[in-house]
C-alpha cells in the first residue's frame, strides 16, 4: 500500500498568482493590460482550467485541437457555482463552445452568448499567447 | 349530491379481458358519470392480460399481467366485487344475485363471461394432477405440482395446447402434446403449415403424437395421474395432464334464464351485442354473435365491447356494429412464428394457393388468391415478418405477384412491398380497428398508442406502424456522427480505432472533422474506448492523455460534481457489507475533512461537500483503510446490492452477500452506455429488490435465476427473467455475456430496460444470442470480459501514485495551494449542507 504526502488544507493567502511562469505563457487582457495567468503548457486541448483573477473573480480558460485559446466567466449563471472550467467543450458549426458540467447550458466561447437561451450571457476575456 | 336512485344501474358479470374494455369504453363515452356500474367478477384478481397468461413463465408477475390502471375503478365510480360470481339472474324481478348472496337491480346487463375450457369425457380427467390452461390461478397450480413432476402431456394440439406444451417444457417436464387431428393447429394452418410447425417443435425436444385420441386418464394408488392410454391402444406414462381440447362459452347463467343460446353454445346476440332480451347483452368469447359465430379471440371481443358501449350509451353516430370478425393470429409458439389471416384454407370457389415452403429451416408460407388476383389470406410458418403487411392487404390485389408475397428477400425480384402501398382505410391494427391513415395522423409511437390505441393489444402491428411513422430522419449521434453508439462501437473494434481525434477525423460528419467534437460523442466515444481498452491494448486510465479531455467532469474528477462545485465521494462497499473498522475510517474521514454524510439507496455511503484539492487527500485515507472510491458517477457499474442471504437469515437458500460481493468486484470499472446496477437476493423474498436491477440475481434451491433489463428511476420496469437455477459458474458467464452483448450494441444513455425494449426480438434475441449463441459470439464476449477483469486498475490509487495526474486536482492553476472561496457550507441538523444563498447572489466575487 503506497502513502503519499500532500499539501497542507490551509490556504496561502493571498496567493502570489504570477509565480514561477516560465516559457510561453497565457495572458488575458484585463481593464487594459494583459496579465499572465499561467504556462501554456497547463493547458489541454479541450479541456479547461480554472483561475483567479487579482479582483478574486475567477476565469475558465480553454484550449481547443487547433491550439486557440479562449478565456470566459468561471461562473454558471444558472446555479451561481464556479464550475464552467469544468465542463465539455466542443465546436458547433466551426465555434467552440463550452457546456456546463452542471445542467449542460452551452456556452460560445468567443461570445459569452449561451446557446440554449439568448437572454443570457458571461463575459469573456482576450486572451494571447506571448514567450 | 347526484341522486343515486334515480341513476340507472348496468351490472357487468364477468370481469375478464373484454369485461374491462367494456368498461373503458363505458368511461370513454361518459356512461359510467351518468350510471351506476357494478362488476361482479369471479376471479380473485381483476382483469389480466390473458394472451399474455404463458409469459408468467417467463417470470412476468401477475400484477404485471393486470389490464387495470390501479385508479381505474375510482376515478369512474365503478363497483367491483371480486370473488363473489353471478349466480342467478331473475329477469322478472331483473335482477342478478351473488354467490355471497349480494342482489342487484339492473337497468341494462351485460354478460361477459367469457369461456371454460373443454375437458373430453375420459375416465380419471378428475385426477389430482390434471389441470386446464385458462386463468392465473391454473397456472400458480401447474407450477407447483410441476416441481415433483417429471413428464407432462398436454391434450390438444391447437394454439393454446402448443402455449400449455411451451410451459411444461420451460418447467423442464418432458413434454408430449397429444392431437386427435392429423396435424397441429388444426385450426389455424394448413397441412403443409401442420408439417413446418411439427418439425420445428419436434427439434426442440417435444414430443407430438397425431392423429390420435385420449380414452383413459390412468392413476396410482393415491389417485394421482401416472399415465393415459391413447386410441390407438398405447400408453403414454405421465405425471401431469392439461386438458386443452377447445373451449365453450359459459353460457349458464343466459340459459337458465331463458335466453336464446346457440345450438352448439353461446348467448346469441343481434348486431349490436343485444340478447333476445333488450335489457340484456353479452359480449365477447361468451357470445353467439349475428354471423352465427363464437369468437375464441380477442380482437372481436374488443369489438362487441366498443358496439355494446355504443347501443348502452345510445351512440347513434357511426355506432359500431358487430357482424363478424376475420379470425387472423400471429402467434409466437414455443419460439415460432406462426401467422393465418382471411381465408387461410382457401375455402372461396376458385381461389389458388401460392406456397413456399422449406423444411429445412421450418418455413412455410402460403398465400390464397381469387380468381381477380386479390389476396384472400394465408398461412405463414417459421417467418411471419410479412403478417403485419398482408393483413391489411387482404381484399385487395396487391401491388406486386403473389410470388413475391411469399418468396424470401433476395430470391426473384425483391418484394417493393412496403406500407406506403396500403390504402389509407387498410385496418393495420386489428386488435383495436385502427386504419392506416388513423396511425399516420400521428407522429410518434407514444402519440399513437395514446391516441388510438393501435399497438396496445397483441403487439403484431408494431412493425408496420414503426413504418409508417415520419422517419426520426437522422439517427446519429450527434451532430458530429451520423452513426449510433453501436455503429461507433463495432467501428472502434474492428479497425482498432485508440483516439478520438482519430475516429472523428475519419469518420466524423463531413463539418465536424478537425473539430472539437461537442459534448454529447466525447464522452461516448471515451467510454467505447474504456470499454474495449484492454483488448486494443491501451491502459484505459480516465486520466490518460487524450482521454482526460474526453470525460464527463466526474470522470475527469473521479468524483460527483454536486450544485456548489463541491464533490462527492463514495467508497465502494462491495455488496453492500463492511466491517466495523472500515465504518469507523468512514466516519473519521468525513468528521476530519468536515464532509456531509447519507447511506444511499444503493448500500453504500454518501461523502458529500469536497473541494477538488481535497479530493486526492481523501482518496489517500481511504485507499490506506482498504476502500477504493467508487463509481456513483460515470456510466459504469455501480452496486451490487445483496440481502443477508443464507447465512443469517432463516428463509435464505444461497450465500447471496459473497455472490453479490464476487459480482461487484469482477464488473467494478466496467465502462457501458449508461450505468449498470445489480442485486442479489437469497430466495424468493427478494429483500435486495433484484428484479430493479440490470441484472437482478435470485436464489433458488438449485442455484440462482438470472434477470435482466430491470429499473427504477423514471421509467420503473420488472426485470424478465434470463435464465434459471444457474449454477455460480454459469451465472458469471452468462452475465459476461449479457453485459458485453449490451454494451456492443446498445444506444448512448439506454439502461438495459430500453435497450431490451427497443432491439429487434427482445428478450427472445437476447436469449438466443447469450444463452444458445445463435450469433457465434458467445466466446468473443467472453473473451472482451476477461479482459476486462484482467485489465482492472483501480483508478483513484493509481491517481495517487501519479504526479502529473494529481496535478489536475487545483482549483486555480495560478494558485495551486488556494482552495476555491465560493465553496461555502452552512449547518443543517447537526451537519453542512451548500451555501446556495451565497452563490446565487448575481455578481459575487469572493475575496
Ligand atoms: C446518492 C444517491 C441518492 C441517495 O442519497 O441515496 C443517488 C444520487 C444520484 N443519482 Fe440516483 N442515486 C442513488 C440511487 C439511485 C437508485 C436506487 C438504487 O440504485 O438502488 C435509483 C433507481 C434505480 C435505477 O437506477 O434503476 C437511482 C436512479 C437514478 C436515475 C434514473 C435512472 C433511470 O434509468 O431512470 C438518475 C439519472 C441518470 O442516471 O440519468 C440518477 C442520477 C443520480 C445522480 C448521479 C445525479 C447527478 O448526476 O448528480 C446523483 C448523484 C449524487 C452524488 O453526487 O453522489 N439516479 N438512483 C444513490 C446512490 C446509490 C449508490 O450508492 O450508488
Ligand atoms: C393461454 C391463452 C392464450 C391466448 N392467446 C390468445 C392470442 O394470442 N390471441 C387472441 O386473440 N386470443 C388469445 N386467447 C384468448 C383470449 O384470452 C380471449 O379471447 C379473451 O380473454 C376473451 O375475453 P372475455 O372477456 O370474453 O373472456 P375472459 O377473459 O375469459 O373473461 C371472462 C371472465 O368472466 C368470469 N366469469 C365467468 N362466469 C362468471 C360469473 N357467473 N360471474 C362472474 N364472473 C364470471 C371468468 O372468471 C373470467 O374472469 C388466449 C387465451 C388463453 C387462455
Ligand atoms: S431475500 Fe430471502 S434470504 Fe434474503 S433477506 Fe429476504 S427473506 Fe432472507
Ligand atoms: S393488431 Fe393487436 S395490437 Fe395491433
Amino acid at each position: 500500500m503506497s502513502t503519499h504526502t500532500m499539501s497542507p488544507v490551509t490556504p496561502t493567502s493571498p496567493p502570489d498568482l504570477t509565480a514561477g511562469l516560465v516559457g510561453a505563457t497565457l495572458q488575458l487582457r484585463l481593464g487594459g493590460a494583459w496579465f499572465p495567468v499561467c504556462d501554456r503548457s497547463a493547458l489541454i486541448a479541450g479541456r479547461g482550467v480554472a483561475a483567479l483573477l487579482p479582483d478574486g473573480r475567477q476565469v475558465a480558460l480553454f484550449m481547443d485541437r487547433a491550439g486557440r485559446t479562449y478565456a470566459i466567466d468561471n461562473r454558471d449563471p444558472y446555479s451561481g457555482a464556479q464550475v464552467l472550467s469544468r465542463g465539455l467543450t466542443g465546436t458547433q458549426d466551426g465555434r467552440a463552445f463550452v457546456a456546463s458540467p452542471l445542467l449542460k447550458q452551452r456556452f460560445d466561447l468567443e461570445t459569452g452568448r449561451c446557446l440554449d437561451d439568448d437572454s443570457v450571457t458571461v463575459t469573456v476575456y482576450a486572451t494571447r499567447v506571448t514567450s | 349530491m347526484p341522486d343515486t336512485t334515480s341513476r340507472p344501474t348496468i351490472v357487468v358479470v364477468g370481469h375478464g379481458m373484454v369485461g374491462q374494455r367494456f368498461l373503458e369504453a363505458l368511461a370513454e363515452r361518459g356512461t359510467t358519470g351518468r350510471a351506476r356500474v357494478v362488476v361482479l367478477c369471479e376471479e380473485p384478481r381483476p382483469a389480466y392480460d390473458r394472451v399474455r397468461l404463458s409469459s408468467y413463465f417467463d417470470g412476468r408477475t401477475p400484477d404485471e399481467l393486470s389490464l387495470v390502471e390501479p385508479d381505474f375503478m375510482d376515478r369512474h365510480g365503478i363497483e367491483l366485487l371480486l370473488d363473489d360470481p353471478a349466480e342467478t339472474v331473475d329477469r322478472a324481478a331483473r335482477t342478478v344475485t351473488s354467490r355471497a348472496g349480494l342482489t342487484f337491480t339492473y337497468d341494462t346487463l351485460v354478460l361477459a363471461t367469457g369461456s371454460y375450457p373443454f375437458v373430453p369425457p375420459v375416465p380419471g380427467r378428475d385426477a389430482t394432477g390434471c389441470f386446464v390452461y385458462r386463468t392465473i390461478e391454473d397456472l400458480l397450480a401447474i407450477e407447483e405440482y410441476a416441481k415433483t413432476a417429471r413428464t407432462g402431456a398436454v391434450v390438444g394440439g391447437g394454439l393454446l395446447g402448443l402455449e400449455a406444451a411451451g410451459a411444461l417444457k420451460g418447467l423442464e417436464l418432458d413434454t408430449h402434446v397429444v392431437e386427435f387431428a392429423p396435424r397441429l393447429m388444426p385450426v389455424q394452418v394448413d397441412d403443409g403449415g401442420g408439417a413446418a410447425l411439427l418439425r420445428t417443435i419436434e427439434d426442440m425436444g417435444l414430443t407430438v403424437h397425431t392423429g390420435v385420441g385420449t380414452q383413459e386418464v390412468t392413476t396410482d394408488e393415491r389417485g394421482a395421474v401416472n399415465g393415459m392410454t391413447l386410441s390407438d391402444g398405447s400408453v403414454l406414462a405421465t405425471d401431469l395432464v392439461v386438458f386443452s381440447a377447445g373451449i365453450r362459452p359459459r353460457d349458464r347463467l343466459a340459459r337458465d334464464a331463458g335466453l336464446r343460446v346457440g345450438e352448439r353454445g353461446g348467448v346469441a346476440v343481434d348486431e349490436r351485442c343485444r340478447t333476445s332480451d333488450p335489457r340484456i347483452f353479452a359480449i365477447g368469447e361468451c357470445a353467439l354473435a349475428a354471423d352465427g359465430r363464437v369468437y375464441g379471440l380477442v380482437a372481436p371481443g374488443y369489438e362487441m365491447a366498443r358496439t355494446a358501449a355504443d347501443a348502452i350509451a345510445e351512440v347513434t353516430e357511426n355506432a359500431n356494429e358487430f357482424t363478424g370478425a376475420d379470425l387472423s393470429t400471429k402467434l409466437k409458439l414455443l419460439g415460432v412464428d406462426v401467422a393465418s389471416f382471411g381465408d387461410a384454407h382457401g375455402a372461396a370457389p376458385g381461389c389458388l394457393d401460392v406456397v413456399y415452403a422449406d423444411s429445412r429451416s421450418g418455413v412455410y408460407k402460403k398465400v390464397v388468391v381469387g380468381p381477380d388476383g386479390a389476396l384472400l389470406g394465408g398461412v405463414l410458418v417459421g417467418d411471419a415478418d410479412a403478417y403485419g403487411m398482408l393483413r391489411p392487404l387482404t381484399g385487395s390485389v396487391p401491388p406486386v405477384p403473389p410470388e413475391q408475397l411469399v418468396l424470401p428477400p433476395g430470391v426473384g425480384a425483391p418484394a417493393a412491398l412496403g406500407p406506403g402501398s396500403l390504402p389509407d382505410t387498410a385496418v393495420v391494427c386489428s386488435c383495436h380497428n385502427v386504419t392506416k391513415g388513423a396511425i399516420a395522423a400521428c407522429a410518434t409511437l407514444p402519440e399513437v398508442k395514446k391516441c388510438t390505441r393501435a399497438g396496445t393489444g397483441c403487439g403484431s402491428c408494431l412493425k408496420v406502424i414503426g413504418q409508417l411513422l415520419p422517419a426520426s430522419g437522422d439517427s446519429g449521434l450527434c451532430g458530429c456522427f451520423k452513426h449510433t453508439r453501436g455503429e461507433l462501437y463495432e467501428i472502434v473494434r474492428t479497425l482498432r480505432v485508440t483516439s478520438y481525434a482519430s475516429l472523428l477525423d475519419s469518420h466524423g460528419r463531413e463539418g465536424a472533422r478537425g473539430g472539437d467534437g461537442c459534448e454529447v460523442c466525447k464522452p461516448t466515444v471515451a467510454s467505447i474506448i474504456a470499454s474495449l481498452a484492454p483488448t486494443l491494448g491501451l491502459s484505459g486510465h480516465v486520466l490518460d492523455g487524450e482521454q482526460a479531455a474526453l470525460q464527463d467532469t466526474n470522470d475527469h474528477f473521479l468524483a460527483n460534481l454536486q450544485r456548489n462545485g463541491s464533490y462527492s465521494i463514495v467508497p465502494r462497499i462491495p455488496g453492500g457489507e463492511i466491517t466495523p473498522e472500515k465504518l469507523i475510517v468512514i466516519g473519521e474521514v468525513a468528521r476530519d475533512f468536515g464532509l456531509y454524510t447519507k447511506i444511499t439507496g444503493g448500500q453504500r455511503i454518501d461523502l458529500f461537500g469536497a473541494r477538488v484539492d481535497q479530493l486526492p487527500r481523501i482518496w489517500d485515507r481511504l485507499v490506506r483503510a482498504g476502500f477504493e472510491s467508487g463509481h456513483a458517477y460515470g456510466k459504469a457499474l455501480r452496486t451490487v446490492k445483496s440481502c443477508v442471504g443464507q447465512t443469517w437469515c432463516r428463509y435464505g437458500v444461497q450465500d447471496s452477500v459473497k455472490m453479490a460481493i464476487d459480482l461487484e468486484l469482477r464488473y467494478r470499472g466496467l465502462r457501458a452506455p449508461h450505468k449498470l446496477k445489480s442485486a442479489v437476493s437469497g430466495c424468493a423474498r427478494e429483500c435486495a429488490e433484484a428484479r430493479g436491477k440490470d441484472f437482478g440475481i435470485i436464489a433458488t434451491a438449485e442455484g440462482w435465476n438470472l434477470y435482466v433489463g430491470g429499473n427504477g428511476g423514471a421509467e420503473p420496469r420488472h426485470a424478465d427473467l434470463l435464465a434459471r437455477d444457474l449454477d455460480d459458474e454459469s451465472l458469471v458467464r452468462l452475465i459476461d455475456r449479457f453485459l458485453m452483448f449490451y454494451i456492443r450494441t446498445a444506444d448512448r444513455l439506454e439502461r438495459t430496460s430500453a435497450w431490451l425494449g427497443r432491439i429487434e426480438g427482445g428478450l427472445d434475441h437476447v436469449r438466443d444470442v447469450v444463452v444458445h449463441d445463435s450469433l457465434g459470439l458467445c466466446g468473443e464476449l467472453e473473451k472482451l470480459m476477461a479482459d476486462h477483469v484482467a485489465g482492472y486498475r483501480d483508478e483513484w490509487a493509481e491517481t495517487l501514485d501519479d504526479p502529473e495526474r494529481l496535478r489536475r486536482f487545483v482549483s486555480f492553476v495560478n494558485a495551486p495551494d488556494a482552495p476555491d472561496p465560493t465553496v461555502r457550507f452552512v449547518p443543517e441538523r447537526d451537519q453542512v449542507k451548500p451555501d446556495l444563498t451565497f452563490l446565487t447572489l448575481e455578481g459575487v466575487t469572493a475575496r
